[in-house]
């Protein structure tokens, strides 16, 4: 990854590093042989809250697995033991539960980072695919996840997603045939919870192996700024550490706290109540709705009227982002220089926020009281079009059309304008 | 950094701007559909412990009243010693089941005395039993009820709907008849708080139908009240270990997290002014 010039002065240390380089590797990587820019502000302290994250949910993940049966007769009362039974078994389900939430508040703070300042831009479109891809795996390990305790949202919500597979019937038998492998039979059964158990293991170490190159990639070009211009001279780079390492160190101090306030105070908050109902296929509960990250996503689906566009809809809404690096034609990476850019990247969050908000919505609900009510379908309608009218019209126009401020040479430059002014 | 948090704010405006549209909206038919009071649990807030007392009435009322058709599954009787119960209370309170314990010589069942370690047992030997009994209804298990009847909500948490507000208002607002217009269907009871307000428990309580230990007057609104609370703790033994487990770990990490300010800070003094540049 970092390339290191790392000179280990103990000689045991030496002959080891002689025959592995390995300390170098992390030297170059997260210590002092990695220049990053000098002016990174708190929003890129995310990328090592997801890392974070990701390490936590692998060790509680590892820890649940020790007490808990796949089995739909028993992982419903399995979980229950682990909340009643397991020393402080409690503690480490709800860190589990409430941090698969953290993990994607994080990574899409990170992804919203990435997109305002025009950190998908060249040279680092290979950084984005690869971070959209621990997205979309993180997306599939999130829903098995939320399988596994065998409530009443497990089987339905895994019913509900798994079914939309069925909607690629491009042959006669072939939707069918999607869904059997999915389910391991006729319908979502144990075959499906076992299945999903095994791959809910499986996919957070391949997100493991991809975020490391994801680093990789990062540590080519180095990482983005605030300024969006890239940092060439000695003076626009400082070492990670002390300074980055402090940053983050502070930044995952004061993450942990708020994280432990959903842990110890409102662990059920993210959850659905009906989880704590035993999944029982003769039940359909009035209303399924997929967990809160989902939410957009579910807005986009309901919005199309029919099944397979809805489901291609669905999928596009994220893969999309593949081609925002060609999307977007300025010159000018951070959006910070523009102004009309920025002003549309608030509209698309809020706009997405909007449409996470409708997800819980039913469809017909009346959700403005005017021009004889106006449900939550045709706002979801609305809502859709614009977040792809924001990639295919506004981003390629106005990032084409727009004036941009003028960009200061080097971030050692705007340092010592700023210095004056101060 | 200025620009990015008025951009947030705005951002928040926005939001709230549109979702209070949509909350008075949902407020005034949530309303009408859920006529749950809230009550201050003692057991609720960052300190709140379970009130000892009440879980033992509220014990008392499932054991007299609810256990007749409602099973509690998931709780074991050596759980009890969280109500406030010794050892000994705890088998004593155990042995008054009976529990099937294997064959005899010849062959016949024998049964036992339940032990600390027994849960308690279902009133029905399966789910057929119970609705053959109960007018094709099935008494839901009361191991994950509080928690399972809960609509909490992040962002308007006035609109939060707690489990035992829940239990409380159903076993509070039964109507001895059911409004004009409404056609209840054969053994059904209206009840305000139950989704659809067609409940096939009939009311299960009325005044003095226990009589407390501790001298309490059993109203039902007591009762009830008492065994919300009881159902609570069944749905989440480990609130009380939780809430003071999470005091330490915020207060510590507070701590932790003001140190590594000043360390961070004096760490980029140099840099952040750029001194190494001038």
């Amino acid at each position: 990854m970092g390339s290191s010039n790392y000179e280990p002065t103990n000689k045991a240390v030496k002959w080891f590093e002689d025959r592995l380089p390995i300390l170098g590797l992390l030297h170059g990587t997260v210590g002092a042989g990695y220049l990053a820019p000098r002016n990174l502000n708190y929003w890129w302290n995310f990328g090592s809250l997801a890392g974070f994250m990701l390490v936590v949910q692998i060790i509680t993940g590892v820890v649940l697995v020790m007490h808990y049966t796949p089995h739909v007769d028993m992982a419903f009362r399995a979980v229950e033991h682990i909340m009643r039974d397991v020393n402080y078994g409690w503690l480490i389900r709800y860190i589990h539960s409430n941090g698969a939430s953290m993990f994607f508040v994080v990574v899409y703070i990170h992804i919203l980072r990435g997109m305002y300042f025009g950190s998908y831009k060249s040279p680092r479109e290979v950084l984005w695919f690869l971070g959209l891809v621990i997205y979309l795996l993180m997306m599939a390990t999130g829903f098995m996840g939320y399988v596994l305790p065998w409530g009443q949202m497990s089987f339905w919500g895994a019913t509900v997603i798994t079914n939309l597979f069925g909607a690629f019937d491009f042959y006669d038998g072939m939707g069918e045939g999607i869904l059997h492998l999915l389910w391991g039979g006729f319908s979502v059964d144990n075959p499906t919870l076992q299945r999903f158990f095994s791959l809910h293991y499986l996919l957070p170490f391949v997100i493991v192996g991809v975020v490391i190159l994801h680093i990789w990639a990062l540590h080519l070009p180095g990482s983005n700024n605030p300024l969006g211009i890239d940092a060439k001279g000695p003076g626009d780079k400082i070492p990670f550490h002390p300074y980055y390492t402090a940053k983050d160190a502070f930044g995952l101090s004061f993450f942990i706290v708020i994280f432990a306030i959903f842990i110890f105070y409102m662990p059920n908050i993210m959850g659905h109540p009906d989880n704590y109902i035993e999944a029982n296929p003769m039940v359909t509960p009035p209303h399924i709705v997929p967990e809160w990250y989902y939410l957009p996503f579910y807005t986009i689906l309901k919005a199309v009227p029919d099944k397979l566009f809805g489901v291609i809809a669905m999928f596009a809404s994220i893969l999309i982002f593949f081609v925002l690096p060609w999307l977007d034609g300025s010159k000018v990476r951070s959006a910070k220089f523009r102004p009309t850019t920025a002003f549309f990247f608030w509209l698309f969050l809020v706009n997405a926020l909007f449409l996470g908000y409708l997800g819980t919505k039913l469809p017909d609900e009346i959700m403005i009281d005017m021009a004889g009510g106006i449900d939550a379908l045709t706002l979801g309608r609305i809502s859709s079009v614009f977040y792809f009218a924001y990639f295919i019209v506004i981003v390629p126009w106005v990032s084409r059309r727009e004036t941009t401020k003028p960009v200061p040479t080097s971030i050692a430059q705007s340092v010592l304008d700023s210095r004056k002014e101060g | 950094m200025l620009k990015v948090i008025k951009n947030i704010g705005l951002m928040t405006l926005a939001v709230s701007a549109m979702t209070i549209g949509g909350i008075t909206g949902a407020n005034a038919a949530a309303a009408s559909a859920y006529p749950i009071k809230k009550h201050d649990w003692p057991h609720a807030g960052p300190f709140g412990t379970f009130d000892k007392a009440a879980l033992q009435r509220g014990l008392q009322v499932y054991k007299e009243v609810c256990a007749a058709c409602h099973s509690l599954d998931m709780v074991a009787f050596r759980e009890l010693t969280a109500l406030g119960y010794n050892a000994d209370e705890v088998k004593a309170f155990a042995a008054e089941y009976d529990f099937p314990d294997g064959l005899d010589d010849e062959g016949e069942e024998k049964s036992r005395k339940g032990l600390a370690q027994d849960y308690f047992p279902s009133p029905y030997g399966n789910e057929e039993e119970a609705r053959e009994s109960n007018n094709g209804a099935f008494p839901p298990d009361f191991s994950l009820l509080g928690k399972s009847r809960e609509h909490l909500s992040l962002f308007t948490p006035w609109n939060s709907i707690y489990g035992e507000d829940y239990i409380v208002g159903i076993l509070n607002t039964y109507h001895d008849e059911a409004p004009d217009g409404v056609e209840l269907a054969e053994g059904m009871s209206y009840n305000e708080a139950f989704p659809g307000n067609q409940i096939a428990m009939a009311p299960p309580l009325s005044e003095d139908m226990v009589e407390y230990a501790d001298g309490t007057p059993a109203t039902t609104e007591q009762m009830a009240k008492d065994v919300a609370t009881f159902m609570y703790w069944a749905a989440e033994p480990k609130l009380e270990e939780r809430k003071k487990m999470g005091l330490k770990v915020i207060i510590f990490m507070s701590i932790l997290t003001i140190l590594l300010y000043f360390v961070n800070k004096s760490v980029w003094r140099n840099i952040k002014k750029g001194d190494d540049l001038a």
